[in-house]
């Protein structure tokens, strides 16, 4: 990605000096600095600032450190924190596990129909947050299509309350999580498969290699930098949960609770509800982003080094 | 043996069908939805019913939808077109003239993309509100102008773009702007589909800033419009169905027109 070698090229023109060079190098990128500074830089540099400083309403005052010892004792922002791990730890690893799997198998050319596959399992990924949740919030409806379908495979003898209860509202959105995001991550596995030489399987088949040890020896290492991409993001992503959880909610973005017993408050929608629904106290939610911003970075490097460990 | 890599490959196939039929089931359902009622919805109908034509007229009766799918058009081409001028400029920039001191700038941009959105958005807010851009479209645009991803994402291209094709264009006495704008950017027409696409479907499918930003009704976009119907107190399921399909449309029909051009947006950046 860093290339070093930079060096006054030459292009041959006449009157061609290192200031025009520099000039035009500059103007080409002077529009996107511009934008960058003001509505990514400033902001960021911002809410630092604004975290050390509490609000109610117009009344500002400092306090230093005081908002992020106050996180410890906010009883709502641990749950909020714990909802938001349990989707990370719970629902990140299936889905990635399961990424890999089918685009594995897809990358097998005996088998048929590859192409069809591919399409029908990437599809989800064109429904934007809101539609999916909202589609998903319908079809586990307590007497709704999912629970009607696995009484009638006789599965289950009661309907499942997936939307009532708080631990199967968790899995719910899980669910449709998986349902969203497997196979945008699949096309990555697959671009990334495509680099590997079918020589490499032909050999390990000889050398008497199963399917598992040709997965585990083969495919994940040679696919390592693009799990870690696919880990990375998708780690991004589900730190900031806001569309699933609020749209899930019975009363959307405007309800007392988020989910049955506040179970889908995510560390996103407690932000959000901090400055646009109570008394805003932007000082405080700007805290809390920025704890975000710890934990990814964090678990970014968390990530960086399991995957470089295991080399 | 014979038989067990026969029974292997079974197993993979219905694997493989299981996947796709959970996969695409969801959208049979949703077109389905659409001539249902609230009450057929609810209870899990997977039949065709008889209420397209009053589920469509309510929807269209209640709402003004034609404005709220214009909005969402209207942001979505408009910040598409910014980002990819300012990113793709900014990427020619950055791997045509490169220097240690912008190369030093690139790499602060990456990092960026590291920041969550939720970091940004409250001081964005005020930043919006001290503009007087709150509930305007000029806000939603202007926030959205830069693109990490997208600056990323044309510098890989540029990379395999021959340079001696430039310097050629130069010794013919070339201008600069004339070699981006007629002789880089023409070529690279597979890389900014691609990036349309994404930036298009980035926009279109947004929801957590519109709905900081906009505020009244006709300024919503689709999402928020969708948002709001699921979440009344007796939502109108067969009405929510037909909006969901209405704002799911143009994604699907982008799709299956530009399908590799779609997965490329979404692949390009990480092939080595």
């Amino acid at each position: 990605m860093t290339e070093k070698p930079i060096k006054m090229p030459n292009y041959g023109r006449p009157r061609w000096t290192l200031s025009r060079y520099h000039r035009y190098g500059w103007f080409f990128i002077s529009f996107a600095v511009l934008v960058l500074a003001l509505f990514m830089l400033y902001p960021i540099i911002s809410s630092l600032i604004m975290s050390t400083y509490s609000s109610r309403g117009m009344i500002q005052r400092f306090v230093g450190l005081g908002n992020y010892q106050r996180l410890l004792k906010d009883r709502v922002f641990l749950q909020a924190l714990k909802n938001t791990l349990i989707f990370f730890i719970v629902q990140v690893p299936i889905m990635l596990l399961l990424a890999l799997l089918i685009a594995t198998l897809l990358n097998n050319k005996d088998i048929k129909f590859r192409g069809l596959f591919r399409t029908g399992i990437f599809l989800p990924a064109v429904t934007s947050l809101v539609t999916y949740s909202t589609l998903f919030k319908m079809m586990f409806s307590l007497e709704g299509l999912v629970n009607k379908f696995l009484l009638n495979i006789k599965l289950i003898s009661t309907p499942i309350p997936w939307l009532v209860d708080p631990f199967w509202a968790k899995i719910t959105v899980m669910i449709a999580m998986t349902w969203r995001w497997t196979g945008y991550n699949m096309i990555f596995y697959l671009s990334g498969l495509q680099n590997i030489p079918d020589e490499l399987y032909e050999a390990a088949k000889i050398d008497g290699a199963n399917a598992y040890q040709q997965f585990a020896r083969i495919t994940v290492p040679l696919l390592k930098p693009i799990i870690l991409f696919t880990a990375i993001t998708s780690t991004i992503g589900t730190l900031q949960l806001f569309d699933e959880p609020t749209n899930f909610a019975s009363g959307g973005v405007t309800a007392a609770t988020i989910g049955p017993g506040n179970s889908l408050l995510t560390i996103a929608v407690y932000i959000y509800n901090l400055c646009f629904k109570y008394m805003p106290n932007f000082g405080y939610a700007a805290t809390i982003a920025y704890v975000i911003v710890i934990i990814v970075a964090i678990l970014s490097f968390v990530q960086f080094k399991l995957a470089g460990e295991r080399r | 043996m014979k038989v067990k890599s026969y029974f292997f490959r079974c197993v993979q196939y219905v694997f493989l069908v299981t996947a796709f039929v959970l996969a695409v089931f969801p959208f049979y359902w949703m077109v389905v939805g659409t001539t249902n009622s609230a009450v057929d919805i609810i209870k899990g109908k997977i039949t065709f019913g008889d209420q397209l034509i009053p589920n469509l007229k309510k929807l269209f009766a209640d709402y003004d939808v034609g404005r709220i799918f214009w909005n969402s058009c209207k942001v979505s081409i408009l910040t598409l077109i910014g980002q990819l001028l300012i990113s793709s400029m900014a990427a020619y920039g950055f791997e045509f003239f490169a220097s240690k001191a912008r190369e030093r700038v690139y790499r602060a941009v990456l990092l960026t993309m590291m920041v969550p959105f939720a970091a940004l958005m409250i001081p964005l807010f005020r930043l919006i509100v001290r503009f007087h851009l709150l509930d305007t479209h000029t806000g939603l645009i202007l926030t959205s102008l830069a693109s990490v991803f997208l600056i990323f994402f044309f510098r890989q291209s540029y990379k395999s773009f021959p340079k001696e094709i430039i310097q050629a264009a130069r010794v013919d006495g070339a201008g600069e702007f004339r070699i981006f704008w007629s002789i880089v950017a023409p070529a690279m027409k597979a890389t900014y589909a691609a990036a349309a696409i994404y930036s298009f479907m980035t926009s279109w499918n947004n929801y957590m800033w519109p709905l900081i930003v906009l505020q009244s009704n006709n300024q919503k976009t689709m999402q928020l419009f969708v948002s709001s119907l699921a979440s009344a107190y007796f939502p109108e399921y067969g009405v929510v169905m037909n909006a969901i399909l209405i704002s799911t449309l143009p994604m699907i029909v982008i799709f299956f027109s530009l399908q590799n051009y779609f997965v490329r947006g979404i692949t390009g950046s990480v092939k080595q």
